[in-house]
């Protein structure tokens, strides 16, 4: 009997240790602020390296909620997130026209890339613009992965298979994963498909995937990201300071100039290309 | 195959190197999920307990409700648990969306009724007279109850693990209240889907290895404490 | 028995269970220091009553005394049920060592280690278990359990203690055993008990009163021998081993002795009666006597018929000879006696009985 009772005395123990440190003290809500950004944004790492220091010198705590661009910005429309760092340009116009966004300011951009089999069988390789080679993708029937899930990257592609006039819905070759970025080459790799990537994510997983990149370089492939404050009057309960204090970090001079290398001793060349201040019709040329 | 082997030597490698992010994941994982199966202990046995000894109209609609949420889903948990905790919702003045509390009552929420659903069973699968019984003895409510959940401590404890199970490999409701924040909100179920759409297979199976691990130490631990009392 | 006030006592004491009566006990007394013993068929109430006396259920109408004061407002159940003890047909013992479940109820009254192990220590070697001090109670036989049972409930040192049939799930030996090492603690301790039981011959050696028990109610309570000798109705009759019961009609009178017809036969019997009166015959297997030769002058018994053996039943220590001689009889003969006589099924023979060794019971329940 005595041997049980002291396990039973080590248990209680542990969970009582267990229970206090788990409960960190409560943050006070001011010092918190909730980011709505992309699972690519958040999967290039720049935001692991970034916010430490943003948290080092404003106390703010950020907490990153990475979904795709299109629940972030629903997240923005309902007040549950302070400010957003999404790169869905049409989407987000609107989102500000609508009211439920301020401050919509350029950030930076990296571009987009065509995917596919090395064999290439709808033989688009290196074929510009990017609106051909869908349409010549379409014409193949060769299969397509699509992320179906209303992120940025989702979003641009259905935008150029409009600009090609071709409605992919319910073609046999056209499959949609609702996945992520990286689970989506993934998929394409294993099914030797073709699919729409942004370069920061591809050249991330590049070791472990077949797939090898087919076209890239044209102006409609560019990514853009901006930052975009919650409207406050819509949300009052929204942190409007922590949220424009983070939207002022994203452009400020420091930060532009670690996104101008942050990478380059990883892959080569930077995963991003700052752009603060400059109009976004001057972006690609 | 090799990635498996890859994904092993990456998990022998994080642990014996002591990553401060993965031991930092780890223990959160067990805060977490300890402080979830606590709550649940106390009120899945108290109330499994109650509904197991009382009479009163209704009763048989309670224990099917019940054993309904045994089965509950927990990313249906997670999903309702998000929008209360929302700032619009109903609980947003607490403000703890988004933080390892949100995970802890999402938890607590999923493994609450199977630890009350085993509990009324191992209440229920006792000898009828034996409440009487204690009675007889002299024994107040309190104490009644108590040696009657003594008397049903293997079943009661293998609810307590079924509980604590299904918690600490919980991912779907623990991603949308936790969110998944680096170091603040991550614990290993999160890390591994992250990790794996990210297309970080090896470091996701290092971290799956991990957390089977843990689940069998806690449940060796456990078992030992019911084996012990097991009649022999 | 001494003229002190029974230890308890019912009045009007109704349970209802789902709508219907299960228990209705107008009067019952229980004297300190008695052992008391409830027979009756499954069903009969037995366990209620027990419950009910035990406060373990509540009783929907009348009312209790302990010790000559009403229970219910005066005792609260928890303090009654730490001075009235229960003990179950099951051992009910708690998962953990002899030593434990038998220190339970003096735990459960916040008693200190060391007064406990001596309670223990002493009701273990009461009952014969001292050797088995640190067993698991999982690894027991049932005898051995239901004696850890029974010393749990000492320990307590119970001034009622209530017993549910607690031998009926042993083995003849061991039940004796048990029996007999219980009735010398019950009587050295005077504890007061009441015990259920199915078994009538523990009940004939055990108590000292026995209460015929069926459909909630008492028929009747008194010393084992006159509940056996005078049962009041057929019921009890039967119940408790009156194999012959013979409805009839008195037909002649003679100062204390009368005749009745029974099947057309004349009995002869003593008692109070009417001419005309409805009356049951209730003759005792064992007061009746057989022979081949008849012989009417050679005894003083005044019913004497012939008739044919349907059926010996041997019955281990005795047989039980059915006759049939114009009305059924039962008599129970030795293995002795029926070699001498030569009985065997189809033999004609002759059957006396006493006029004084029928009880006679008035039809419609009460006895002569």
């Amino acid at each position: 009997m005595k041997k049980s009772k002291t396990i039973h005395a080590i248990l209680a123990a542990l969970t009582a240790i267990l229970t206090l440190t788990a409960w960190t003290p409560a943050q006070a809500q001011q010092k918190n602020i909730i980011l709505a950004t992309t699972t690519s944004t958040q999967d290039s790492g720049l935001l692991d390296v970034l916010l430490p220091i943003f948290e080092k010198k404003t106390g703010y705590f950020v907490k990153t909620i990475a979904v795709g661009s299109g629940q972030a910005m629903t997240m923005g429309q309902k007040g549950e997130a302070d400010v957003l760092l999404v790169h869905s340009p049409d989407a987000e116009k609107k989102f500000v026209a609508d009211g439920y966004g301020v401050h919509r300011r350029l950030v930076m951009h990296n571009d987009f890339i065509v995917v596919g089999p090395g064999e290439d069988p709808a033989k688009i390789k290196g074929m510009t613009p990017t609106t051909a080679v869908f349409k010549k993708i379409a014409s193949t029937g060769s299969l397509f992965l699509s992320r179906g899930d209303n992120s940025g990257t989702n979003a641009k592609e259905k935008a150029i298979w409009k600009a090609s006039g071709i409605n992919p819905e319910g073609q046999k070759w056209y499959q949609q994963t609702g996945l992520g970025m990286g689970q989506t080459l993934n998929v394409a790799s294993e099914k030797d498909g073709y699919t729409l990537a942004d370069r920061g994510t591809y050249l991330a997983l590049k070791k472990n995937l077949q797939s090898s990149i087919l076209a890239e370089g044209d102006a409609i492939l560019l990514n853009i990201y901006h930052v975009i404050e919650v409207n406050p009057a819509k949300w009052p309960k929204v942190n409007t300071a922590g949220a424009k204090a983070f939207a002022d970090f994203m452009v400020s001079k420091e930060t532009q100039e670690f996104i101008k290398t942050f990478g380059v001793d990883k892959f080569g060349s930077p995963l991003f290309f700052p752009d603060a201040g400059k109009k976004e019709e001057d972006l690609g040329k | 195959m090799d990635l498996i082997f890859e994904g092993i030597l990456k998990a022998f490698y994080l642990l014996i190197t002591f990553d401060p992010e993965v031991m930092g994941i780890t223990l959160l994982s067990l805060q977490v999920s300890g402080t979830a199966t606590f709550i649940s202990l106390l009120i899945g046995i108290s109330i499994g307990t109650l509904v197991a000894l009382a009479e009163f109209p209704g009763r048989r609609f309670v224990v099917s409700l019940i054993n309904t949420g045994m089965g509950l889903p927990p990313v249906v948990v997670g999903l309702f648990v998000t929008i209360f905790l929302w700032r619009s919702g109903p609980l947003g003045f607490l403000g703890i969306l988004y933080t390892p509390a949100a995970m802890i009552l999402a938890q607590a929420i999923i493994a609450t009724p199977i630890v009350m659903g085993i509990t009324l069973a191992a209440i229920q699968a006792l000898p009828k007279n034996l409440r009487l019984q204690i009675l007889a003895l002299g024994a107040t409510r309190l104490q009644m109850v108590w040696i009657l959940i003594k008397e049903a401590k293997l079943p009661l404890l293998a609810g307590v693990m079924a509980g604590f199970g299904g918690v600490i490999s919980e991912v779907g409701a623990s991603i949308m209240v936790g969110g998944n924040i680096k170091g603040y909100s991550r614990v290993l179920t999160t890390a591994t889907v992250m990790e794996t759409s990210r297309g970080n297979f090896d470091v996701a199976i290092a971290l799956g290895i991990i957390l089977l691990l843990l689940a069998y130490l806690i449940n060796l631990i456990l078992t030992q404490v019911q084996q012990r009392e097991r009649p022999r | 028995m001494n003229g002190s006030p029974s230890i308890l006592e019912v009045k009007d004491l109704q349970v209802t269970k789902a709508g219907t009566l299960v228990l209705d006990i107008p009067a019952l007394m229980i004297e300190e220091g008695e052992i008391l013993s409830l027979i009756g068929p499954n069903g009969a109430g037995k366990t209620t009553l027990l419950q009910t006396l035990a406060r373990l259920i509540k009783p929907s109408a009348g009312e209790f005394f302990f010790k000559g004061r009403q229970a219910s407002p005066n005792l609260s159940d928890l303090e009654y049920r730490r001075r009235v003890a229960m003990v179950f047909q099951e051992p009910l013992l708690f998962d953990t060592t002899v030593f434990e479940n038998v220190a339970s109820g003096l735990k459960i009254r916040g008693m200190q280690g060391p007064e406990i192990r001596k309670i223990v220590t002493e009701n273990l070697e009461q009952f014969g278990i001292s050797h088995l001090l640190h067993r698991s109670a999982r690894k027991i036989s049932g005898g051995e359990a239901q004696r850890v049972a029974l010393a749990r409930s000492f320990a307590t040192r119970p001034e009622v203690l209530l017993l549910d049939e607690p031998f009926s799930s042993l083995d003849p030996p061991t039940r004796e055993s048990l029996l007999a090492d219980l009735e010398s603690i019950l009587r050295r301790t005077k504890t007061t008990t009441v015990m259920a039981t199915h078994d009538r011959m523990e009940a004939l050696r055990f108590s000292d009163r026995v209460a015929v028990m069926n459909q909630g109610r008492i028929l009747q309570v008194g010393p084992p021998a006159e509940v056996m000798n005078q049962p009041l109705d057929e019921f009890v009759a039967s119940f408790v081993g009156v194999e012959t019961i013979l409805p009839g009609r008195v037909i002649k009178k003679n100062g204390g002795s009368f005749v009745a017809s029974i099947m057309g036969y004349e009995v002869e019997a003593v008692g109070e009666v009417e001419l005309g009166e409805s009356v049951v015959f209730c003759i005792r297997p064992e007061n009746v006597t057989l022979a081949v030769h008849p012989s009417k002058e050679s005894s003083s018994a005044r019913n004497f018929f012939s008739g044919k053996i349907l059926k010996i039943i041997p019955m281990g220590l005795y047989h039980k000879v059915q006759l049939h001689c114009g009305f059924p009889l039962v008599a129970y003969v030795t293995g002795h006696s029926l070699e001498n006589l030569a009985l065997t099924e189809g033999k004609e023979v002759v059957a006396y009985f006493k006029a004084t060794s029928i009880h006679v019971v008035k039809k419609k329940g009460g006895q002569v």
